[in-house]
């Protein structure tokens, strides 16, 4: 075991790189180069023997990245923003075909307007897709994870593609120390692939991905990928305490942070937790019990263990870095969904989008959405979702856009 | 190229492996072009499929391929052939899979892919000299979904989406052209109806590597308007008229393999098919058959005036 400074594109790198990965379809988008760069780079250095192939979408490198999966080989890809977008109809179709393949995707907002900067609308748009679905908050998490993720994928309970997601700029561009497992560690807790039935072989004739007619045949399959991805809710939890047999840190598909005693705890996804636990730290410092809950495993949902979490809680602040036009944040609804008609769930679950297209959260809005739900608890009312944005935000805005109307320069047309 | 296998009729596989009792059309030509290849190819291949009509050859559970296949999508079946081959090749490298366990890669669409959707990714895996064979049946029109043109329709044929007077206002897509402009191994023109021409280009194809295109002109009973049992004639029309040349590319060269003398007049081809059925309604549309015959002649003067091939070169 090394310990080196890494970015999380260096940590999703590594992760590949120890999975022993047979084959990279790959295709370059801000913020996720970096990972297919680095891993191209231990191939040409003969590091690493693996067979890397650019292809010319993120749409054809799903289909090859599915397609060599179902020809027996381990298979890792990686992506961002638009080009998960681009890829959307052939994630949705590998996941039917029940290949075991692993994909990072580094969030990024998308268009329009067009932004390089992160937020988690294009992996929630994914939600539905039939992808596990691994969200990490540190670089460390993403380089464990890639190897969580193969053995979730492979397991023959499951058999579905793994998504492991990690946030643009703020962890993919961020230098952390890491520890770096050694190739024979690595290779104690994840064997090597094992294709089992679904394989092309000369004399084995095989059909993936054939057609079917009627309701029932195409229920029963899509049924059967919904009970594979329940499935490892569990077999995530064993494989955390497993990977802490090896390597002395363990994962849950919770990561519970000073919640078991809080009153009020936040939910929320991704990088952005740790200054959420950041400022749990300095509530507390100040006598509130306030504490965090993050879901690793968002599909599956943890919906068991969000409720033994939050259940009992007086108020729930979701924190949501996305947006649904129209709904508002998504994890807010999948949390209410969870929480609904359990007798001790928490009388409160307020709504707060923020981080959008790389807009921080400042500890002072942690401040204020504590302060928010604490007299929600109090009144009884849930307040109405709040989407988080300062005066002076709007004060700059206002400048762009006379700006942008010409309104300083006199150039100006209309508009 | 003067060695063949296939000299005669005869000399062309006895056994048949492609299954029958399909949904495909009465007289499909997508279908007969397939039976023919598949049963020179054998069962030792993936097919990989893009969105078409053959799509529905595997529903199931039920398939008429004893070898293997993949449904990909529309746009995306040579990226699907790459991941295949690419894996095939990687099994092999490491030794987890023996040669006898390889297979050959094809991909299986129809001219909505091949012409419009799936071109990028046809594009890209040339690129990459990726070692496919791609055979497009072209049946000139979205077929599944009731006959609306395509980039491969061409000028002036009714469908779906062009039933006005002049029927479709735009002019076939040059996909030939648009492969051979890549410099791959192999790109060919084929018709069911001429099972030997098939046949020898199969053979060729199939003795390079890189990618390779067999493009089938195939004639549709429902998407043409004619009897299905017309689907022969009209294919050996479309050859004797030369409204389909047959045709190959190798090595920066294109050779027409068929040349038809005397060549007939389009219309013979034209008045076959209900889609032109407008051309002849109220007398014949003289201005619009002229065209079309001028844009063939056109071609021909073309290919006159380049070198031809000596016999030897030509079995």
């Amino acid at each position: 075991m090394t310990r080196k400074l890494l970015t999380g594109n260096g940590a999703a790198a590594w992760g590949a790189r120890l999975a022993r990965i047979d084959y990279l379809p790959a295709f370059p988008i801000t913020p996720q180069t970096e990972i297919i760069e680095t891993i191209g780079g231990w191939i040409e250095g003969q590091e690493l023997d693996c067979r890397m192939v650019t292809l010319e979408s993120e749409h054809s490198m799903l289909t090859a990245a599915g397609a060599a999966a179902v020809t027996g080989v381990r298979v890792f890809t990686a992506t961002s923003s638009q080009g998960l977008l681009y890829a959307t109809e052939m994630l949705y179709t590998v996941a039917g075909w029940r290949v075991p393949l692993v994909m990072v995707n580094v969030s990024r907002g998308l268009s329009s307007p067009i932004t390089l900067e992160p937020d988690h609308n294009d992996v929630l748009a994914m939600r539905d897709c039939g992808f596990l679905q691994l969200h990490c908050a540190t670089c460390q998490e993403v380089l464990d994870n890639l190897l969580i993720a193969y053995r979730l994928a492979e397991h023959p309970t499951v058999r579905l593609p793994v998504l492991v997601n990690l946030d643009g700029f703020y962890l993919s561009f961020t230098r952390e120390p890491v520890l770096i497992p050694n190739q024979a560690e690595a290779d104690r807790f994840l064997p090597p692939f094992n294709p089992g039935s679904i394989r092309f072989r000369g004399g084995e004739p095989l059909s993936e991905g054939v057609a079917v007619l009627e309701g029932s045949a195409y229920s029963y399959f899509r049924y059967q990928a919904h009970l594979a991805s329940l499935q490892g809710i569990g077999l995530y939890e064993e494989l955390g305490q497993e990977f802490a047999g090896v390597f002395g840190r363990s994962y849950t598909a919770l990561e519970c942070y000073k919640s078991e005693d809080a009153g009020i705890v936040f939910v929320m996804i991704g990088s952005f937790a740790t200054k959420g636990k950041e400022a749990v730290d300095r509530l507390r410092e100040a006598g509130k019990k306030v504490g965090l809950v993050r879901p690793r495993l968002v599909r599956p949902f943890p919906a068991a263990a969000l409720r033994q979490a939050l259940g009992g809680k007086k108020g729930v602040a979701v924190i949501d870095q996305n947006l649904s036009p129209g709904k508002g944040g998504i994890l807010h609804g999948e949390l209410a969904s969870a929480l609904y008609g359990l007798p001790e769930a928490p009388p409160i679950l307020a709504s707060f989008v923020g981080g959008l297209g790389g807009r921080d959260i400042s500890c002072e809005e942690f401040f204020e959405i504590h302060k928010v739900v604490q007299r929600a608890v109090a009144e009884g009312v849930t307040p109405l979702p709040r989407l988080l944005y300062t005066e002076e935000e709007l004060r700059g805005v206002r400048k762009m856009q006379s700006v942008a109307r010409g309104a300083d320069t006199k150039q100006g047309g209309g508009a | 190229m003067s060695e063949t296998a296939y000299q005669r009729l005869k000399d062309l596989p006895a056994r048949h492996i492609l299954g029958t009792g399909t949904p495909m059309c009465a007289g499909c030509g997508g279908l007969a072009t397939l039976h023919q290849i598949y049963d020179l190819m054998g069962e030792k291949c993936v097919i990989v499929n893009g969105a078409s009509c053959l799509t529905l050859l595997s529903v199931y559970p039920c398939t008429p391929f004893r070898g293997s296949w993949l449904y990909t999508a529309m746009a995306c079946a040579p990226a699907g052939a790459q991941g295949v081959r690419d894996g095939l090749d990687i099994l092999k490298k490491k030794g987890r899979i023996s040669e006898a366990e390889d297979l050959e890669v094809m991909v299986l669409t129809g001219d909505g892919s091949a012409y419009g959707m799936g071109l990028s990714a046809t594009s890209g895996a040339m690129d990459r000299n990726l070692d496919f064979l791609y055979l497009c049946y072209d049946n000139e029109g979205y077929g599944n979904t009731g006959q609306q043109f395509s980039p491969a329709t061409p000028h002036a044929a009714h469908t779906a989406t062009s039933k006005g007077p002049g029927g479709y206002p735009g002019y076939k897509k040059d996909l030939f052209g648009i492969w051979a402009a890549h410099q791959p191994s192999y790109v060919a023109t084929v018709v069911a109806a001429d099972p030997l021409d098939l046949a020898r280009k199969i053979e060729r194809a199939r003795s390079l590597s890189g990618p390779r295109l067999i493009l089938a002109l195939a004639p549709c009973p429902t998407g043409w308007d004619y009897e299905p049992s017309a689907t022969v004639e009209i294919g050996k029309l479309a050859v004797a008229t030369g409204i389909w040349p047959l045709k190959e590319y190798v090595d920066g060269t294109v050779t027409h393999t068929r040349i038809p003398h005397p060549r007939l007049p389009v219309r013979e081809y034209l008045k076959t098919q209900g889609r032109f059925r407008h051309l002849f309604a109220h007398g014949e549309n003289l201005e619009m058959i002229a065209e079309i015959q001028a844009r063939v002649d056109r071609y021909w003067r073309q290919v006159e005036q380049e070198p031809r091939p000596s016999p030897s070169e030509r079995s």
